[in-house]
């Protein structure tokens, strides 16, 4: 039925969609250089730092995706979507990681990745933004707004930030882990990233 | 007059010495056995984390308190050994004791370079940030690890020689030589 109906497109289903084709092409060649970058996974290092009886401790997430569409003369038209493989966390020894990939930390098996969508960009000041955005991880979505340093040499961006978390609001590091005297609540999400245009 | 005043009072070691053998001797005691007990815990679990932390603050503070202890030892001259003790029984009491302050010394810069090679910074007390001395490096990791541990295989068979003169000059001997090392004795 549903196949049926969605096979069978009246003129009214088919404008919008026409509609949608088109500003999708115009924004392709209006923003051409913004939407050829692509970020470089070999360049970007996003890593999050716990305080571990306040010895910081870093872990750099191997595996990730992100598309950033952004042009620093229109910010506000501007857009980021980060995808992190959680079981991609590397503390540099391997039963660590095992652990943290485990049901009281990332539980990897059941939230395999952990997102960020940004819903608005300002400008902050020189060489500096603010994007707002959705973080979810472990399943738990909470509104951050990360300061973004911006800087652009030819067709290469880089964008450089922290986010500091609270662990505990995702539910990370559960059960014997809540005590935060041993692991510190915050923990900092630190990122790099490299756009460049192809 | 008993054999256990050969020593006369001014033989005894002067109270800072004393002080520091013995919280030394109780700290190297409990940062050893906490470091057997934590490498046992499998995983990752808060009771390692604590553990590992603790014993990195001992080591730190041992190694900051046989550097004093060196200081005074150089500065103070210690009581003599017995009279007429056969020359073996001195080489091996000034070997053994000598190798015991090299190791307080060695054996925590050992375990500190292991845990920088391992890329963890040591927080004194979980308040004092100290520096990390060597890049993270996983050879250097492996090989550190294995000379922490030997190191303090050779201090506890080192201790055990310790103890085991300490038995020799109390039991057999009779000579009161512990007493210039026993705090708060009157003479």
């Amino acid at each position: 039925m549903s196949l049926f109906t969605s096979t069978n497109l009246t003129s009214k289903a088919v404008l919008p969609k026409l509609g949608s084709v088109c500003v999708g092409a115009a924004m392709l060649l209006g923003l051409a250089q913004a939407a050829q970058a692509q970020v470089d996974p070999a360049k970007s290092v996003i890593t999050a730092i716990s305080k571990q009886m306040n010895v910081p401790v870093t872990g750099t997430f191997k595996k990730f995706s992100a598309e950033i569409q952004f042009d620093p003369a229109k910010p506000a038209a501007g857009h980021a979507q980060f995808s992190v493989d959680t079981a991609s966390y590397d503390l540099g020894a391997e039963d660590y990681n095992e652990q943290v990939r485990g049901k009281d930390w990332f539980d990897a098996a059941h939230f395999p990745s952990a997102t960020f969508t940004s819903t608005a960009i300002t400008a902050a000041g020189a060489g500096t933004y603010s994007v707002s955005g959705k973080l979810t991880i472990k399943g738990k979505s909470v509104d951050v707004v990360v300061p973004v340093t911006f800087k652009q040499q030819g067709t290469t961006q880089t964008f450089d930030g922290v986010v500091p978390v609270k662990r505990l609001q995702f539910g990370i590091g559960d059960g014997e882990w809540k005590d935060t005297s041993v692991v510190a609540d915050e923990v900092q999400i630190k990122f790099h990233i490299v756009n460049t245009a192809k | 007059m008993s054999e256990a005043q050969t020593f006369k009072r001014s033989e005894r070691y002067t109270g800072t010495a004393i002080a520091l053998h013995w919280l030394i001797a109780v700290l190297i005691i409990g940062g050893f056995w906490l470091g057997w007990v934590m490498t046992d815990i499998h995983g990752f679990t808060p009771t390692k984390l604590r553990y590992y932390s603790w014993h990195k603050w001992i080591g730190v503070t041992v190694f900051a308190l046989a550097w004093l202890r060196v200081i005074w030892r150089l500065t103070h001259r210690p009581p003599a050994l017995p009279a007429g003790m056969p020359a073996w029984q001195r080489i091996a009491s000034e070997s053994v004791h000598g190798l015991l302050y090299l190791l307080m010394i060695v054996i925590p810069a050992s375990g500190y370079l292991y845990s920088s090679a391992a890329g963890i910074q040591v927080v004194y007390l979980g308040l004092f940030p100290l520096p990390t001395l060597i890049a993270p490096d996983q050879q250097w990791r492996v090989v550190l690890r294995l000379v922490h541990i030997w190191l303090n295989y050779s201090l506890l068979g080192l201790f055990g020689l310790h103890i085991l003169g300490a038995i020799k000059h109390t039991v057999i001997d009779r000579d009161g030589l512990l007493a210039r090392m026993i705090p708060f004795l009157k003479s």
